[in-house]
């Protein structure tokens, strides 16, 4: 048992904290950033496939790089900690994932390839109005005529689908089950917005838009999508991390620098405590964020889906808790957008309800209250 | 990154969690595990199986009973221990006296003390506390002036938990009012039947009588009992009070809590949506404390410890309180019953006492208070 990271993932730490530190370290950039579609820089994009980054999942079969979900968890940490707006969760983690899940060899060498060099922007299409944080597809349904196939409905929010150019689209199956498929962006059409914290989505509708099955035509990929979705809200934990970690930084140096009644505000025990209440916060997250990112390492997915649900609890609380604090010990300048804390509050907000919140949480792991006496964390494949 | 132990760690594991269901006395262990309170013979008795294995005072060092272990092993050590409803050594010897003689002590005071302590042939009690100087302990008044080989000891001492059993108690005492506070303190050992010092018990919340007072009117201790140099006692105090990373949160014996609360709860928690929020709350926050535990133990080998060890203490002592708030809540009215049927029911009846008794636990060792002033102030630089 070991909680440490070996060299080579200290050397991958400091080398994306040297690349994306420079391009967001000051948040004026990242302001600007998402001011101008597609609300990232592209060059900070190509900069990570040259890095490998985009690659990092993927086997080198297809392109990859073939890195365990640690590296993916430093990727994504060192990501959340400046908030890059880049779409490295929902393009590489999410719907590349599930490109190397359920694609063919082939269908994973072309587009894992593309989405590794940098040449390709990938979106998952999966979310429809009102579903919720389903696994599953309903609006949208897929019909088939001999070998061609067609998918109908609206997503929304599809993160990045305007600025895509591949969508891989779930879809409901006409003999039941949910199905993924592959859709140039070109042939959807996507009305694309910006979020509150800065990000990109869109509302895709098709309307019997061709469609390439992924994998193998019209299986039901329900429990891949489930798998993909567990181990993204791992990553977004690892992400939500970085940026809570921030929030605290920036907080204690505000609490040193700033001056009312002709002293500095860590002069009052008030703040300083509910300081120290969000370091305590911090650290509980940090210790499940690790081991999580572990259990997906050790890899059975029944375990995986319990630690996403145990993170992804304790993030929707420690975040909510650091980001309202983070505001609030701040003061006035702690709600203007020209200052970074509340942005990343924002931002953590939506990482909250990307793939399921704390109430989303507590119903999965109320279905196996029963099952054990005591939880054993290192009782793990 | 490594979520699995070692198989040398691992077998470590086994053959604790063998000893520990095995070779304690079984009406020990159920004692502990419905939550009854012990009898002065029963911890001597385990602590005495346990030493007798070499697994009472592993923390020390090697040539008094130590074994060298990592602080992984300690910890595991010290979590199985709790799941198997062993108590674990007396924290006054084992974890508090005993490493400061041995750091600290004489050659004389090694031999005399340290193999009796490990063995709970004397039972130590704390004289720190005054009425006074709690979380402000440097304000201490008891003095201890020099009188030949003789120190005369005036004074009181308080909160001095199970004093009533105490064979020897280890003090802090003003040795010089006129430098800084810190600066004027010594350590002495005392031995409690010595005359003048006298015990007066301090009834509580729970009704029971757990904590004491001790007075002295001009004991006379030896000066061979002073620990390490006269004036170095605040010295000893900071390494007593700081030795400690493993077992700082009482996690093992709250786990073990919470599912005998699910057990003995399951009818009433079976269909009630707020319980199992609750629960499964808990659970999730005292899975994230022992992580954070593990964390601390497997990095600070040897170097300065990790400063997640800080909110050990604080988010331990709020875990323990709350799930045995969770256990009065389900009770509910049984609380307040007299019966004594079944084992639920007893459980229950005896919970509230418990759950008053450890309002205690964010208070001793350095108040949650004093603990969120060294997050701020040591990790956080506020």
């Amino acid at each position: 048992m070991d909680f440490t990271y070996d060299d080579e993932q200290d050397a991958l730490r400091d080398a994306v904290r040297g690349l994306i530190g420079k391009a967001y370290g000051d948040y004026e950039k990242r302001r600007q950033t998402t001011k101008e579609d597609p609300g990232f820089d592209e060059k900070v994009w190509t900069q990570l496939a040259e890095m490998g980054l985009l690659g990092l999942p993927f086997s080198e079969e297809d392109g990859g790089v073939g890195a365990g979900p640690v590296e993916i968890g430093i990727v994504c940490q060192e990501l959340g900690r400046v908030i890059a707006p880049e779409p490295y969760l929902s393009s590489v983690v999410l719907a590349g994932g599930l490109v190397s899940a359920v694609g063919t060899p082939e269908q994973r060498q072309e587009i894992l390839g593309a989405l590794s060099a940098g040449e390709s922007v990938l979106a998952f299409a999966h979310a429809e109005p009102g579903a919720r944080w389903s696994d599953s597809a309903s609006a949208v349904t897929a019909s088939q005529d001999g070998d061609s196939w067609t998918v109908s409905g609206t997503k929304d929010p599809v993160l990045h689908g305007a600025r895509a150019d591949v969508l891989v689209v779930s879809a409901a199956l006409p003999d039941g089950g949910t199905g993924l498929f592959v859709v140039q962006g070109a042939d959807a059409q996507a009305e694309g917005f910006s979020t509150y914290d800065g990000g990109r989505a869109a509302r895709v509708t098709f309307d019997a838009t061709a469609a390439t099955p992924l994998g193998t035509a019209g299986a039901d990929v329900t429990a891949s999508i489930a798998i993909v979705h567990d181990i993204t809200r791992i990553m977004a934990a690892n992400q939500s991390l970085g940026a809570m970690e921030t929030l605290l930084a920036q907080t204690t140096d505000y609490l040193k620098s700033r001056k009312q009644f002709g002293v500095t505000l860590n002069t009052f025990q008030a703040l300083t405590f509910r300081a120290a209440d969000m370091y305590t916060s911090q650290e509980l997250t940090h210790s499940l964020v690790d081991w999580a990112t572990m259990v997906v390492a050790a890899g059975k997915p029944e375990e995986v889906a319990d630690a996403a649900a145990r993170v992804g609890l304790q993030v929707s609380r420690g975040g909510r808790h650091i980001g309202q604090e983070a505001i609030q010990l701040h003061g006035g300048i702690g709600m203007t957008a020209e200052y970074s804390v509340g942005m990343y509050t924002a931002h953590l907000t939506a990482l909250d309800h990307l793939l399921g919140d704390a109430g989303r949480h507590l119903k999965v792991l109320d279905a196996t209250l029963e099952e054990h006496g005591v939880i054993d964390p290192l009782d793990r494949s | 990154m490594q979520l699995q132990l070692s198989a040398e760690d691992e077998k470590f594991r086994d053959e604790m969690r063998t000893f520990f269901t095995t070779e304690v006395s079984q009406e020990i262990r159920t004692t502990v595990a419905e939550g009854r309170e012990l009898t002065k013979e029963q911890i001597v008795e385990s602590q005495q199986t346990l030493n007798k294995a070499g697994l009472a005072v592993p923390h020390w060092p090697e040539e008094y009973g130590g074994r060298g272990w990592s602080d992984l092993q300690r910890h595991i050590w010290n979590e199985e221990m709790q799941a198997a409803c062993v108590p674990i050594p007396l924290a006054f010897n084992a974890s508090m006296i005993g490493p400061v003689i041995a750091q600290f002590g004489s050659q004389e005071q090694k031999d005399e003390f340290l193999p009796k302590t490990a063995n709970l042939d004397i039972w130590w009690s704390q004289g720190f506390s005054e009425p006074d100087a709690g979380s402000d302990l440097a304000g201490l008044r008891t003095t201890a002036v020099k009188d030949g080989d003789d120190y005369i000891v005036n004074g009181q001492k308080t909160w001095t938990t199970l004093g009533q059993y105490g064979d020897w108690i280890f003090t802090l005492v003003r040795t010089d009012p006129e430098v800084k506070k810190q600066a004027g303190i010594s350590m002495l050992l005392i031995d409690m039947r010595s005359e003048g010092l006298e015990v007066r018990p301090i009834e509580l919340i729970d009704g029971g009588h757990e904590v004491n007072e001790v007075w002295f009117t001009d004991v006379r201790v030896p000066a061979k009992n002073l620990v390490g140099e006269e004036n170095s006692g605040w010295t000893q105090a900071k390494f007593l009070l700081g030795n400690e990373r493993v077992g700082v949160a009482p996690v093992g014996s709250t786990k073990r809590v919470l599912a005998r609360a699910k057990e003995l709860g399951a009818e009433l928690v079976k269909d009630d949506p707020l319980l199992r929020a609750r629960i499964i709350e808990l659970e999730n926050e005292l899975l994230a404390l022992e992580l954070t535990a593990l964390r601390v133990v497997a990095h600070s080998e040897g170097g300065e410890p990790h400063p997640a060890s800080s909110v050990l203490k604080l988010k331990g002592t709020e875990l323990q309180q709350a799930v045995s708030e969770l256990v009065v809540d389900l009770g509910g009215p049984d609380t307040l019953a007299s019966g004594e049927e079944g084992d639920t029911e007893s459980w229950y009846r005896r919970s509230t006492p418990t759950y008053l008794n450890l309002r205690k636990a964010s208070i001793y060792g350095g108040s949650n208070e004093v603990q969120r002033q060294i997050i701020s102030r040591t990790i956080l630089g506020l």
